[in-house]
Formats: C-alpha cells, sequence, structure tokens
C-alpha cells in the first residue's frame, strides 16, 4: 500500500459535472429496459403456466437461454452481432435498452410464474365455484394478489438490471462508467472517480430500495 | 319435507356409477347418488375415503373418468369435457370450503359482491345491499368493511357462506366447514348452516360433526374406501347402523 497516497477530495468533486450527464442515460437504459422486460416477462411468464404444453415450452426455453448467458455477451451480440445480420448499425442505446429488456424479461418471467404459483390453490377453486370463469378468476384474485407478492423480487431485479447497465460501457453508450472512464483518460484519478461513480449508482439503487418500500407498505395494507 | 313429495320431484343431483382414480388409487368406485330440492344429505366417513372428492365433483372441481353425473339438469361428462355445462352449474351452486378460501385482498363485502357483479351482472348498488342483507343474516353486518385477516376463524367462515348464498344458489356443498376452525367458533358456523337448512336449502355436507348430522341431516351417508357403504335416516344410522364398517366407524368418531 502506498502510505503517502492521498484521497484527492477535489479531484473527486471535480469529476461530478463530468459525471452527471451519465445519469439520464444510466436511467434511460434501466427502466426503458426494465418497462419493456416487464411486458415480456409476463408474456412468458404466463406461457409459462399455461396449461398446454406447447406454450410452456417456447417460455422455458426464453427463460433459459437469457438466463444461461451473460448480459455482457448478450449486448456484445446485439450491438456487433446482429448488425451483420440486418446489414446495419445498431445504436448503442437501443443495443443496451434491447439488452437489459431481454435479460430482465426472463429473470422477470421467472418471478410472474413464481407469483401466481404462490396464490394457494383454493383461491382459485373458491373463484371458480362462484361461477367466474378463468379468465375472471385470474383477473379479479388470482393476479391482484400475485402481483404484490411480485413486488419485491421486481425491486431486487430493477437494482440488478441498474448496475447491469454499467456493462454497456463497452459498447461506448455514455452511461456513468463510460463517462468516467472518459474523464479518468485525461486526469488519471480512478480511485476518486470510481469512488464518485460507485456513490451514484448508490444514491439511485438507494433511492429505488425507498420507494419499493413504501409502494410495499402501501400494497401489503390490504391483508 | 314429505316422502312423496320427495320423490315426484326431479332431483337436482342425479349421480351414475360415477368412477375417479387419482392414478392407481380408485378414489370413487361406481357411486350412485340422487339427491332432491329441499334436501340436507350430510356425508360422513374416514379421511381419505373419498367424500370431499365425492362433493368436489359435483361443481366440477374435480374431474372423473367415467359414468354420469347431471346437476340440475345441467350433464357433466366424463374428463372434464364440458365447460359449459360446466359454467352453468358453478353459477348454481354454492360451495364452503374447508379453508374458508376468501379473497384475502378484497374486504368482506367486495368478497360477497364480486361474482354477483361479474358473473350475474347485478349494479354494484344492487349487490352491495343484497350482500349487506346476507352478511346481516349471517350475523356479521358490523364487519362489512374489514378485510378477511381482521375476523376470526367462525366469521370469515360466515363471510363465506353468504359469499356462496350471494349467486342464490340452487344447492350448497360444504366440505369439511367446521375443520379448520377453534371448537369455540364451530357453534355460530352450525348455527348459520342450520338456519339455512330450516330455510329449505338444498345442502350437501361433508362433516364429522355427527351431533350436528343428526340433527340436520334427511339422509347420512356413510363412504368407505370410495364406496357408499351404508345410507338411511340419521336416527337409523347412528343408533342401528347395519355395515359393519359403519359400526366400527361410529364407535371410533362417538366415543369421544
Amino acid at each position: 500500500m502506498d502510505v503517502n497516497f492521498q484521497f484527492d477530495w477535489s479531484a473527486a468533486f471535480g469529476s461530478i459535472p463530468y459525471l452527471l450527464p451519465g445519469i439520464p442515460w444510466t436511467l434511460l437504459i434501466s427502466f426503458g429496459g426494465l418497462a419493456i422486460g416487464f411486458f415480456i416477462g409476463i408474456f412468458f411468464g404466463l406461457l409459462r403456466i399455461s396449461r398446454l404444453r406447447w406454450l410452456r415450452w417456447p417460455a422455458i426455453i426464453y427463460v433459459e437461454v437469457f438466463r444461461g448467458t451473460p448480459i455482457l455477451v448478450q449486448v456484445l451480440f446485439i450491438f456487433y452481432g446482429l448488425p451483420q445480420l440486418l446489414g446495419g448499425p445498431i445504436n448503442a442505446l437501443v443495443a443496451g435498452i434491447a439488452a437489459i429488456a431481454v435479460n430482465s424479461g426472463a429473470y422477470i418471467s421467472e418471478i410472474v410464474r413464481g407469483g401466481v404459483q404462490s396464490i394457494e390453490r383454493g383461491q382459485g377453486e373458491a373463484s371458480l365455484s362462484l361461477g367466474l370463469s378463468r379468465t375472471q378468476a385470474f383477473r379479479y384474485v388470482i393476479w391482484p394478489q400475485a402481483f404484490r407478492r411480485m413486488i419485491p423480487p421486481l425491486g431486487n431485479q430493477g437494482i440488478i438490471s441498474i448496475k447491469d447497465t454499467s456493462l454497456f460501457s463497452v459498447i461506448g453508450v455514455g452511461e456513468l462508467v463510460r463517462q468516467g472512464q472518459i474523464y479518468i483518460a485525461t486526469t488519471f484519478t480512478a480511485l476518486e472517480v470510481y469512488f464518485m461513480v460507485a456513490l451514484m449508482y448508490l444514491a439511485i439503487t438507494w433511492t429505488l430500495s425507498i420507494i419499493l418500500r413504501q409502494l410495499e407498505r402501501r400494497g401489503l395494507a390490504g391483508q | 319435507m314429505s316422502e312423496t313429495l320427495k320423490n315426484t320431484t326431479q332431483p337436482i343431483v342425479r349421480m351414475q356409477q360415477l368412477n375417479k382414480h387419482f392414478g392407481s388409487l380408485h378414489v370413487l368406485n361406481d357411486i350412485d347418488l340422487t339427491i332432491v330440492p329441499g334436501e340436507v344429505v350430510v356425508i360422513i366417513g374416514a379421511s381419505g375415503s373419498g367424500k370431499s372428492t365425492l362433493i368436489r365433483c359435483i361443481n366440477g372441481l374435480e374431474e372423473f373418468q367415467s359414468g354420469s353425473l347431471v346437476v340440475d339438469n345441467n350433464e357433466l361428462l366424463p374428463h372434464g369435457k364440458s365447460t359449459q355445462a360446466l359454467q352453468t352449474i358453478r353459477t348454481e351452486v354454492g360451495m364452503v370450503f374447508q379453508q374458508f378460501n376468501l379473497f384475502p385482498h378484497l374486504s368482506v363485502i367486495d368478497n360477497v359482491t364480486l361474482a354477483p357483479m361479474k358473473v350475474r351482472g347485478l349494479s354494484r348498488d344492487d349487490a352491495v345491499s343484497n350482500a349487506k342483507r346476507l352478511l346481516d343474516r349471517v350475523g356479521i353486518a358490523d364487519q362489512a368493511d374489514k378485510y378477511p385477516s381482521q375476523l376470526s376463524g367462525g366469521q370469515q367462515q360466515r363471510v363465506a357462506l353468504a359469499r356462496a348464498l350471494a349467486m342464490e344458489p340452487r344447492l350448497m356443498l360444504f366440505d369439511e366447514p367446521t375443520s379448520a376452525l377453534d371448537p369455540e367458533m364451530i357453534g355460530e358456523v352450525l348455527d348459520a348452516m342450520r338456519e339455512l337448512a330450516k330455510e329449505g336449502m338444498t345442502m350437501v355436507i361433508v362433516t364429522h360433526e355427527m351431533g350436528f348430522a343428526r340433527e340436520v341431516a334427511d339422509r347420512v351417508i356413510f363412504i368407505h374406501k370410495g364406496e357408499i357403504t351404508e345410507q338411511g335416516h340419521p336416527e337409523k344410522l347412528f343408533d342401528s347402523p347395519q355395515h359393519e364398517r359403519t359400526q366400527s366407524f361410529l364407535a371410533r368418531v362417538l366415543k369421544h
């Protein structure tokens, strides 16, 4: 350890104006990707619990493929690989959002499946015995309860996806880590800058945690 | 209800040679059962004898493999192949479960109004006034805005009863309605059921409450290993059971 090293606070604070522009990109990729991933997740999650085997299989394959491969490989595949197939370049932002979407979608479909399957069998039986159709039973009885149970794992996935966007510095999208790297290239203050980058991720994820806790508290009030 | 009237009435449930298997287990074996409107039938038997499975077949919560089953003029086919009839039957047949199965995310009043609004198409106002009348009838009108988790087991089961009655069923099924209750709450649920029986509701009840069975049943059916071993008027079946298995079952449950 270099005992003479001093943490340079002015370098740390000095990097803030250069890092801040990365935050909107990080948020845009995370929440854009998560919003799409949420619908992908509901779609495949519901397919996964279908009574029809030929509907379950595509969902199983989807989850295994996108959960079983690294997100870094996924984004490289989309950004560098797909253009060869499509015959034109893909915007780095679009590639980042797509990677988060397909990746979080796989995890969210498992969250959806778990949430729905965690609802006691008797809930569906009571609904059917009252004359509700399967669709009505799902819509009015199963889903509202399942969704409440899904909030904590969904929040977890949100935080994971936000951090995953840091990998997208490799495709040159100007998110937080990329902004930091560019700044460090001219100042050589890696310790201070990465420290600030970490703090900014923490600020984002912590805010999300607080919002989720509020949501959970309100959501569970009726139970 | 007099015997002659019963015999001339169209049965509400007619089960003939009904068979059900769970894999290699023969759960229901050639069951023949006819129930007429107004009748209160209590089904008794050891756990695993198939009594719950039997009443769950009546509203299609369980499929059967062979035999015929007509409920309120709607025929249920083997292997659950009768979606339309099933839907009709379920709107006409109410059910109360051992575990209440109230909807925990809905208030008591919303539990009771959900099906009348979504299935019968009642307006919210009509459904609510109807629900309040039913909650009053089972003695919990003051709990309408609470959530199920805020109620005692006995209160929850009475809400479940009101919820089923809100569909104005022609037949009520009870699957061990007091088995999950603390002893001090059993009475309040049985009282509500007794009232219902007095009002002429057709009821099929699976229960271990032999005193209640003796008091309200028109007919008691003893099931052993998926077969109807013996059935008859409660006094006859309880006081002079003919079959040896009935005798040993009753000896065991009536002792305590």
